[in-house]
């Protein structure tokens, strides 16, 4: 049930403090004029991905056609429609990274993982993602686990090891029954 | 006043953040406060030092020491040796390739020398999130001397006097496009700063956002006194949290002082700046989809005329500068556009600033005069291809470049030259590919990236980016046909004269530049069905050199399909109707016996 | 300002400031290929097909967008230029299914055209014409993802000119499709079926839902009494899909087809408008009377009825609970009618040929019948009528004429006005006027409630009142007009809201035309029949008198209420 649980929540709060949440968001930005990409950025922040009814609520809240908010959500590669792991994982596929292997390493993570880019692990711990230029490209090639940063990860071998240290947190975390 | 001896520089960029600044930093505070040093040495973090492949990187004034690779651990020698005593740490200076020396000072290292920096100015050199560090270097000064003493068409004129061109790629008189948007008629306009840098391999806009945020705020302040606009707009990258924040916290640091809001320094003229974040779509650089986009749409390109000039954000007259045509500003009204003018070629003036990375040595940012030769940058900037291997191609452009061969190195990197070679100036990404980088693949890698990043609006983009990509994975696949070739010219010229924006206009460039310079690799892809780089899988075929093969059993025993035969001690061969091409066994070898 | 002066290819040409190329060309009678381009529609400039060479430029241009100037020299048929065209039509094929021998926009699809037109021969790329299913979710209009081209006609007039954006572009690149939020059926949003994006689609990616199998069955059915009711815009119209000259009035013909078709009583649906403005009429003197519910807002246009309930609902009292024609002839039929004939209501299959693709929602509504008998059993839309004429071998030109049956087939010139904008609210001031001063009107053409601005006010003296009135056709003009209405900037007795552009004339279920004249030559037909009528005003059809005098009562009464008035109920916007 906890893993459940997991899937595509950012923090500790429960569902309706998450909704409180972007109802103050909306109070704050809704005047604003343009703001529904930067109201869907906060939104993603908190609800791990932007939910249907998600989408639905901000629309209505800005009195814009939901058509308008879905071709948003769908153009930007940033939003996603669907819950994502605890963990995303970013390859980067900038020219640099590329040039220096980064295709292979990326092979590498969908073995390891068992899924394809833009999917998710079955037990909601990882989702791989091919990520555009960070800017890193002296540390090519480079990937990015949520706020880690990896550079020079020059052999595909690697790779066990940093998915270990992820699966090594959630199994300590499963233990104190946190999440 | 205190009195601070040294000055502890840690560079606090996106790539020595990534090598643990962060750590180093906090290491180096205990380490000084523990030997009772907080009074006469101040750490500074700072943006990027531009060597972001040595990082994290730490520098000590005033002797511009400079030292890399550093560890938190270092941190108890650099305090004791360096600050305390007075010596420099040999173990972590930085060595040459070529020169096992350890060089003490940055001045002296290769990839400093040839630099000249004027965008890139104060990163590195001065604390980012403090204002008064940016004062302390001249900074806002020169917006002060145009609100109390310049007119805006004097403003303008500086700019136009000044030569300097749009340094987002398309390379567009700037000062012309400050007096369109000065000219066009309404009560209402606003400035916009484009910092959704999407180039592959182009972070220079990031860098400075991150290490000199302020340069960026003074001149669009200018560009507002300029055009008279009140309002200005930063849109930058989601992907960029540091720079975001940097640029968050200058801008509540200038509104703090007065430099931004009602009445910029106590004058008539009010200016303030937002931050919108774009969400992850290439095309917004461009900008009418930047435009689209801060408006809160989907970022999708509009046909022009009407140019944002005339008709931008919300209909009103706008001008759109990126991150590093505004940071020259402040120093062109400063030291005049004599000065700026001075440096650079004919039609290309000023210093570019160049993302230097893939198969070089040296990889980081560079900035030099325009007019610099390609290997100028490569070599003794960027110290030359790792591993001696043999340079094949840099490429320049980012999407809408392309790859220029050795033959062509001599090239000056300014926006005709290079657009002459049939590649582009870009934004300043310059990659550089060896011997093992397959040219056709790399065609294929670009047009996978503009057809992914093409927003579907127009044809020949939408449909002819996803045909050219086709025929490109077919012939990387071995499937390839004569008329292949045909078709992707052809493609070419339908996408390259009919789309609606830029990125469609310049799609098919990284094709036409790869056929034009190394054709020879496409023809081996579809006549002889090789890749001579050796990268593109289905058309390798793994075997054994019998001379060097010793019979160890690692490859056979790494083959995940059964595909190597052989008994201990007799020479193994490869069943390429078994192997799966997965390159396992190469490197499992000891003695380099398996070649594709 | 000075006009412009231009040459394409060659040729000197003249053009007005704002101008495009592509105006300057077809001034010069040159035919440039267009998609995405729609005279009534915000230009896009997506599809690329119109690009022309201008000289000195280095790219070439979109000719739909881009602004001619004077000194410009244009080329049109360079070879870069027709190879660029070809090739772009070559690209959007590859992504089509080839299945144009079975498509129900064989003849009339755009892509087809530009594809013979330009002589395009092969297609070099791999077909990937996908296979997704369709969305038949709604009763009214069906989309084939698959035969989208994404010039986008659909979203904008959907957007812009209808201000409902039911659809809308979701995803990127070459992943980019028209669709409805998340997917989910048309039904399920806000789309009030006004079908004008099918009207603008230039291929079959939007049609109407089909009507014509179940008519065809119900027409072949011997147990079935079959009785149809055709729309005032459908005479209009009809003759333009039988090369006949648009704005023809092919009345007598269409009577005539339909017999032959099989139908055992061809009834007029302007009977039922007739009965609609004495219903109405009655209503808003009551409204007057009482000061409520002012403005009157009209209710027979099914797209604006369905558009007040998603987006506003706090209007709904304002509606007139009046049924539109085609329900109020409807109910006649499976009460009035069916007494008279002595059939059972269930036995008699009634068809309502309309150039409304709202009209088959309309019919659909739960309160449009009684005892589980549906008052319209199916809704053909103008277009509908044309193929299963075709498909019956009929030659409609050369048909003999013939009359409507009676007593339904009675209608006065008021009637027959309704399929225009504005006509509605002329007959009903024809009635009005002389239901309240009991004087007969000396004349009877309110000129000033006619034209096609997307909206006209008129203030007409009423026995010592003035009786503001505004006309409004689109939903956006509505919208527009409402919150005025809302906030109190303007104030108007009577509102006649048509939901789309030009009244019924210019319905989601009429005739692809690209005659730009098309909605002055269809309305000038409905004004010439109300000119050729001996009676033209509503109250004065005697039919329309013998019905109330022998079965309805008073008009407004019991009776008129439970057969001739409806309600309406809130729907979500999201």
């Amino acid at each position: 049930m906890t893993e459940s649980k997991c899937v595509g929540c950012t923090g500790s709060y429960t569902r309706d403090e998450k909704w409180d949440q972007l109802d103050e968001v909306m109070a704050k930005h809704k005047a604003l004029e343009g703001a529904l990409i930067m109201i869907l950025h906060r939104a993603q922040l908190i609800f791990g991905y932007l939910p249907e009814d998600v989408q639905r609520y901000v629309a209505k809240s800005l009195n814009i056609p939901l058509a308008d908010v879905y071709g948003v959500t769908t153009f930007y590669s940033s939003f996603s429609l669907t819950p994502r792991g605890k963990h995303r994982i970013a390859v980067c596929m900038g020219t640099a990274c590329y040039v220096r292997g980064a295709g292979d390493l990326l092979t590498a993570f969908e073995k390891a993982l068992g899924v394809k880019v833009g999917q998710t692990t079955t037990d909601g711990l990882f989702t791989l993602e091919a990520s555009r230029c960070i800017g890193a490209c002296g540390l090519a090639p480079v990937l990015t686990v949520g706020e880690d940063v990896y550079g020079n990860i020059m052999s595909a071998e690697r790779v066990p090891d940093i998915l270990r240290k992820y699966r090594a947190e959630k199994q300590q975390s499963e233990k104190v029954g946190l999440c | 006043m205190q009195y601070i001896r040294s000055h502890v520089l840690i560079c606090a960029g996106t790539g020595c953040t990534s090598s643990g600044c962060k750590s180093v930093e906090q290491a180096m505070r205990a380490e000084i406060e523990r030997l009772g040093l907080t009074k006469e040495v101040k750490i500074v973090q700072t943006g990027c030092f531009g060597f972001c492949k040595i990082g994290p990187i730490v520098m000590i004034y005033p002797e511009g020491s400079f030292y890399c690779y550093v560890k938190p651990e270092d941190a108890a020698d650099l305090a004791q040796q360096h600050l305390l005593k007075g010596r420099l740490v040999e173990r972590l200076l930085y060595r040459d390739v070529q020169n096992p020396k350890p060089t003490a000072f940055f001045t002296d290292i290769g990839f400093y020398k040839k630099q000249y920096r004027v965008a890139l100015a104060n990163c590195g050199a001065i604390d980012a999130e403090n204002i008064e560090e940016y004062i302390g270097v001249d900074g806002y000064q020169a917006l002060a001397r145009v609100v109390s003493s310049m007119t805006p068409a004097e403003v303008i004129h500086t700019v136009k006097a000044s030569g300097l061109r749009g340094r987002g790629g398309g390379g567009f008189s700037t000062g012309l496009k400050w007096e369109f948007a000065a000219k066009a008629l309404g009560a209402v306009k606003y400035v916009v700063c484009n910092a959704d840098e999407g180039d592959p391999g182009a972070f220079m806009d990031r860098s400075i956002l991150e290490g000199d945020p302020h340069s960026v705020i003074e001149a669009m302040a200018i560009a507002g006194y300029a055009i008279g606009a009140r309002q200005g707009y930063v849109y930058v990258r989601a992907e960029y949290p540091i720079a975001v924040h940097r640029l968050s916290i200058a801008i509540e640091q200038a509104r703090k002082l007065g430099i931004l809001g009602q009445g910029v320094f106590g004058s008539t003229f009010g200016f303030d700046i937002s931050i919108r974040l774009g969400a992850g779509a290439f095309v917004c650089g461009e900008e009418t989809a930047l435009l689209a986009s801060i408006e809160g749409k989907r970022g999708m390109p509009k046909p022009r005329p009407p140019y944002p000039a005339i008709k931008g954000l919300w209909d009103k007259p706008t001008l759109i500068n990126n991150v590093e045509t505004f940071a020259n500003i402040p120093q062109i009204i400063l030291r005049g556009p004599e000065w700026f003018a001075s440096m650079g070629t004919e039609n290309s003036k000023g210093t570019k600033v160049f993302a230097l990375a893939g198969n070089i040595n040296n990889t980081g940012l560079v900035e030099v005069p325009m007019g610099t030769t390609l290997r100028e940058i490569v070599y003794d900037i960027g110290g030359g291809i790792p591993d001696n291997r043999a340079f094949k191609a840099c490429q320049t452009g980012g999407p809408s470049g392309g790859c220029l061969p050795a033959a062509l190195l001599d090239t000056p990197v300014d926006y005709d030259s290079l657009t002459a070679v049939g590649s582009m100036m870009g934004s300043g990404g310059l990659i550089v590919m060896d011997e093992n980088t397959c040219m056709v693949d790399v065609a294929r890698f670009f047009l996978e990236f503009t057809q992914d990043e093409s927003c579907g609006k127009c044809v020949p983009c939408r449909e002819g980016t996803k045909r050219m990509l086709e025929i490109l994975e077919d012939i990387t696949k071995g499937h390839g046909t004569a008329a292949d070739i045909d078709l992707l010219e052809e493609l070419s010229v339908t996408i390259k004269g009919a789309s609606l924006c830029g990125l469609g206009q310049t799609a098919p460039n990284p094709v036409l530049a790869s056929l034009r310079f190394f054709r020879d690799e496409f023809n081996a892809h579809i006549q002889d069905k090789k890749c001579p780089a050796g990268v593109c899988q289905e058309l390798l075929t793994f075997s054994i050199i019998p001379e060097k093969c010793k019979g160890c059993t690692l490859c056979k025993k790494v083959c995940p399909v059964n595909a190597i035969a052989g008994a201990v001690k007799t020479v193994h061969t490869i069943d390429t109707a078994k192997c799966i091409k997965c390159g396992a066994c190469i490197p499992k070898c000891p003695f380099k016996a398996i070649v594709r | 300002m000075e006009r412009i002066k231009l040459t394409i290819d060659g040729a000197p040409v003249e053009v007005d400031p704002g101008s495009t190329v592509l105006d300057a060309a077809r001034k010069a009678g040159v035919h440039v290929p267009t998609l995405c381009f729609h005279p009534e529609l915000r230009l896009e400039g997506s599809c690329r097909l119109c690009v022309v060479e201008i000289e000195g430029m280095q790219s070439l241009a979109a000719s739909c967008v881009y602004p001619a100037s004077s000194g410009m020299r244009v080329r049109t048929n360079s070879e870069v230029v027709r190879k660029t065209r070809k090739s772009i039509v070559e690209l959007l094929l590859a992504n089509h299914p080839q299945d144009c021998l079975v498509c129900p926009r064989h003849g009339t699809c755009e892509l087809q055209e530009v594809s013979h037109q330009l002589g395009v021969r092969k297609v070099r790329f791999k077909n990937d014409a996908r296979a997704l299913a369709q969305d038949q979710s709604s009763v009214a209009v069906v989309r084939d993802p698959n035969k989208c081209i994404l010039c986008g006609r659909c979203i904008r007039i959907c957007e812009q000119v209808q201000k409902v954006s039911a659809i809308g572009l979701a995803g990127r690149g070459s992943k980019a499709v028209v669709t409805t939020p998340f997917g989910h059926g048309l039904a399920e949003g806000p789309c009030v079926a006004c079908g004008q994006c099918i009207k603008v689609c230039p291929v079959a990616a939007l049609k109407e839902a089909d009507a014509t199998e179940q008519t065809w069955r119900a027409l072949s059915d011997p147990t079935l009494h079959t009785v149809v009711q055709v729309a005032p815009a459908v005479r209009a119209a009809l003759g333009e899909e039988f090369g006949m000259r648009p704005g023809a009035l092919v009345t007598e013909k269409l009577v005539t087809s339909l017999r032959k078709l099989g139908f055992n009583q061809v009834f007029d649906t302007q009977f039922g408008a007739d009965l609609t403005i004495v219903e109405e009429g009655h209503e808003l003197l009551r409204r007057l009377n009482e000061s409520k519910h002012l403005p009157l807002i009209t209710s027979c246009s099914p797209g604006w009825v369905k558009y007040a309930e998603h987006f506003c609902p706090e209007m709904l009292e304002h509606l007139s609970t009046c049924k539109s024609p085609q329900q109020m002839l409807g109910a006649l039929v499976k009460t009035y009618y069916a007494e008279k004939i002595g059939v059972m209501p269930s036995n008699i299959f009634h068809v309502a040929i309309m150039p409304c693709t709202a009209k088959k929602f309309e019919a659909s509504r739960p309160e449009m019948g009684r005892d589980g008998v549906r008052d319209v059993d199916a809704v053909l839309t103008t277009r509908e009528l044309a193929a299963m004429l075709k498909e019956a071998g009929i030659d409609f030109a050369n048909l003999p004429d013939s009359e409507f049956d009676l007593p339904l087939g009675m209608s006065s010139g008021a009637g027959g006005i309704f399929g225009v904008t504005g006509g509605v609210t002329e007959a009903v001031l024809r009635s009005v006027t002389e239901l309240k001063t009991g004087k007969e009107l000396e004349e009877i053409e309110f000129q000033g409630v006619r034209g096609f601005a997307g909206v006209r006010e008129a203030v007409i003296a009423l026995n010592g009142m003035t009786l503001k009135v505004a006309i409004v056709n689109s939903l956006g003009q509505a919208e527009k007009l409402l919150k005025k209405v809302k906030q109190g900037e303007a104030e108007y007795h009577f509102i006649e809201i048509m939901g789309c552009p030009s009244g019924c004339i210019g319905g989601g279920g009429q005739p692809f035309s690209k005659d730009p004249e098309i909605k002055h030559k269809r309305a000038a037909a409905l004004y010439r029949q109300d000119h050729m009528k001996r009676v033209r005003k509503s109250h004065e059809n005697p039919a329309i008198r013998e019905l109330y005098r022998t079965f309805i009562g008073d008009p407004n009464g019991e009776k008129a209420h439970a057969l001739l008035h409806t309600h309406y109920h809130a729907r979500p916007r999201y």
